[in-house]
């Protein structure tokens, strides 16, 4: 094990699938030279050279599609779009081309296609570099969506994306490309749909994802103290979900807060929490808890953007919530 | 611009009986499909090809196996002259296992990945990153394949026209445009759409070798993209051919086009693409008239024959659907 940053872990993934495998090649705005926004791509240009690391203009609609075109002739683009906002230009590459091709050619065409890009607030980069998208490509059917929380989960997810056969929304986060994390050595391969458990407890399941989950984790540690025992589980993918590992928790915490940084309308806790209505409704003692961000556009102002998105007092307050409600007694007829 | 070459270069009777079968193909394809659809065997989308027969056949003649071709929603001529199995088409449009989509598609998705067809298109403009891109990848691999994308004059006012084709010339791509101007997007003519109706001219302002063509003349179209071919091959890619055409109808089988002038559709029903084909294979071989009556038999039987197999073949799976569901 060796203690990396959520970006080297990345561009270690990129790099050990490159060297593997010549049909992997990336492309974006500013990641040959510079080396990416976030320093992911370094290196890589000297590495394998300008055919495979390439400098693009700022035409995501036409990058996003040239990618998903070289995807279904056979290669392994990896395309990095700057900020997930900036995805919307390319939405009919992705959400016409990319996640249907596969049904309209009857299972015959693949597209082994990767976007990665980062979302999310805190940076002070104000309404249209702050998003959390993830629920719109959750609704696409055909697309795989990845959220990495750790260093170890990053590296993981992007090697096993690369070596799988569907459109993938690589979601990374603009808050954890300098956190730091344990990744094992060698061979480092996470599945899709296989979640973590990144707290193990008792008195309650909160599930989380992306940098929600060190937020969560934070909070955990602080209600350690006053006895409360809290399960944080990371789903890592939300497509493909890893649903058994989410109700065997709830079934045996009973209890059970969602925390998305996304606003909360149409969102993916929401499904999740419809998911755990179904199935796990008679294990619960209390209903299911959300703790989402606000149906507002992230502002700019530093106080008004951190009470955009779940802080971490409005998460404690939550799973406190969650074990203060106690099961309805059924009165005796 | 550049129309057709000297006649010195009189392609072969091999080459101007292929130009001549894949136009007349295309013609009966279309025209007993729309049949098909009046007797209710086809349901939904239908845009026709009438008209355009000769951009298809001229461009696909002028390929090599191992290239790539992205298409239109107006795709069967595409697939056609690519060599597509007329079988699996017209199963395809009978929304059988069979079909090259096993029903799943339709006529507004016809693919064939191993071939190199990456599909026929249901959004505007969406083939022409996507052909972009295989040309890309073919770039990363060092393959010497050539990439074509078939696209409109209605997909010329897209955001990916000059995205895509943008790309494409940044990176020397062995890339190949052909903006198939048939004058209306769906029923908005040209004139409406756009001040510049020269579309090749779109080419010329970011630096791309750009060429217009009579796309009713199958053979300019075969040695304008035998050229291009050439210039792909010799590192000077991409190359944008602008083919001007009129369709024989509407814009799709249940619209009739009424506002498409009649003197215009009469100006170029005299060019008939089909008509200029045949005419070629007799002026500049000696194919007896019987030969070519013997042809379009040929196909005409070929097309019968695609019609009993698809009527024939199995309904899909709703079991098969399902697992395919659970998986997506």
């Amino acid at each position: 094990m060796r203690e990396l940053m959520y970006r080297e872990a990345l561009r270690e993934a990129l790099d050990e699938e490159m060297a593997r495998e010549p049909s992997v090649f990336i492309i974006g705005e500013g990641i040959a030279e510079r080396g990416g926004s976030y320093k992911v791509t370094e290196g890589l240009l000297a590495k394998y050279g300008p055919g495979r690391v390439r400098d693009t203009p700022i035409a995501e609609a036409g990058m996003i599609g040239v990618g998903v075109g070289a995807a279904i002739a056979g290669a392994r683009p990896v395309v990095e779009i700057l900020y997930v906002d900036f995805a919307m230009l390319g939405m009919d590459m992705i959400v016409n081309q990319a996640a249907k091709f596969r049904l309209m050619t009857g299972g015959e065409g693949r597209v082994p296609f990767i976007m990665r890009t980062q979302g999310g607030a805190g940076g002070g980069v104000a309404a249209q570099h702050s998003q959390s998208l993830e629920a719109l490509f959750y609704h696409i059917p055909g697309l795989r969506v990845v959220m990495p929380s750790s260093p170890a989960d990053a590296k993981g997810l992007l090697k096993y994306a690369l070596r799988q056969d569907d459109p993938v929304m690589f979601l990374e986060h603009k808050h954890l490309y300098m956190t730091k994390g344990m990744v094992p050595d060698g061979e480092h391969i996470v599945e899709f749909g296989k979640g973590d458990i990144k707290r193990a407890g008792s008195d309650v399941t909160v599930i989380a994802w992306s940098n929600m989950i060190p937020r969560t984790l934070e909070a955990a540690e602080e209600l350690a103290a006053e006895g409360i025992s809290v399960e944080v589980i990371d789903p890592r993918t939300l497509v493909p979900l890893d649903r058994e590992m989410i109700l065997r928790s709830v079934a045996k915490t009973r209890r059970c807060v969602i925390v998305q940084e996304a606003n909360r309308r149409g969102g993916v806790a929401s499904d999740i929490s419809s998911i755990i209505m179904e199935e796990a409704f008679w294990h619960l003692d209390a209903p299911v808890g959300i703790v989402a961000g606000l149906d507002v556009p992230i502002p700019f102002n530093l106080a008004l953007e951190q009470a955009s998105v779940p802080q971490k007092p409005g998460i404690k307050a939550a799973i406190r919530h969650a074990l203060h409600l106690k099961p309805v007694a059924l009165a005796a007829e | 611009m550049g129309d057709a070459k000297p006649a010195a270069n009189a392609p072969s009777r091999a080459i101007l009986e292929k130009i001549f079968r894949t136009a007349y193909k295309i013609r009966v394809f279309e025209t007993e499909g729309i049949k098909l659809y009046r007797q209710g065997l086809i349901r939904g989308y239908f845009h026709p090809y009438l008209g355009q027969e000769g951009i298809a056949t001229g461009v696909c003649a002028a390929l090599k196996e191992g290239d790539y071709i992205a298409s239109t929603h107006r795709g069967h001529g595409h697939c056609i002259a690519w060599g597509a199995d007329v079988n699996k088409m017209v199963a395809e449009l009978l929304q059988k296992e069979t079909g090259y989509c096993k029903g799943y598609g339709g006529s507004m998705h016809i693919a064939d990945i191993k071939t190199g067809n990456l599909g026929a298109n249901g959004i505007v403009g969406a083939g022409i990153p996507l052909g972009v891109g295989a040309a890309l990848a073919n770039q990363v691999r060092g393959s010497d394949a050539v990439t074509v994308t078939f696209t409109s004059d209605g997909a010329s006012n897209n955001g990916t026209f000059m995205e895509s084709l943008n790309l494409a010339a940044i990176w020397d791509l062995k890339f190949i445009l052909v903006v198939e101007n048939n004058q209306y997007a769906v029923s908005t003519k040209i004139e409406e759409s756009t001040r510049e109706t020269d579309l090749y001219k779109r080419g010329l302002a970011i630096g791309v070798e750009s060429h217009q063509v009579d796309g009713n003349d199958p053979l300019a179209v075969y040695r304008m993209t035998q050229d291009a071919v050439e210039t792909c091959c010799n590192g000077k890619g991409p190359v944008l051919i602008e083919a001007v055409t009129f369709r024989h109808m509407g814009h799709h089988v249940n619209d009739p086009g009424k506002y498409m002038p009649e003197d215009k559709l009469a100006f170029y029903k005299e060019r008939d693409p089909v008509d200029r084909a045949r005419s070629a294979l007799k002026e500049m071989t000696t194919i007896a008239n019987a030969e070519i009556t013997a042809i379009e038999a040929e196909i005409a039987a070929e097309f019968a024959s695609a019609v009993e197999f698809a009527v024939a073949s199995p309904e899909v799976s709703a079991e098969s659907f399902a697992a395919f569901a659970a998986n997506y």
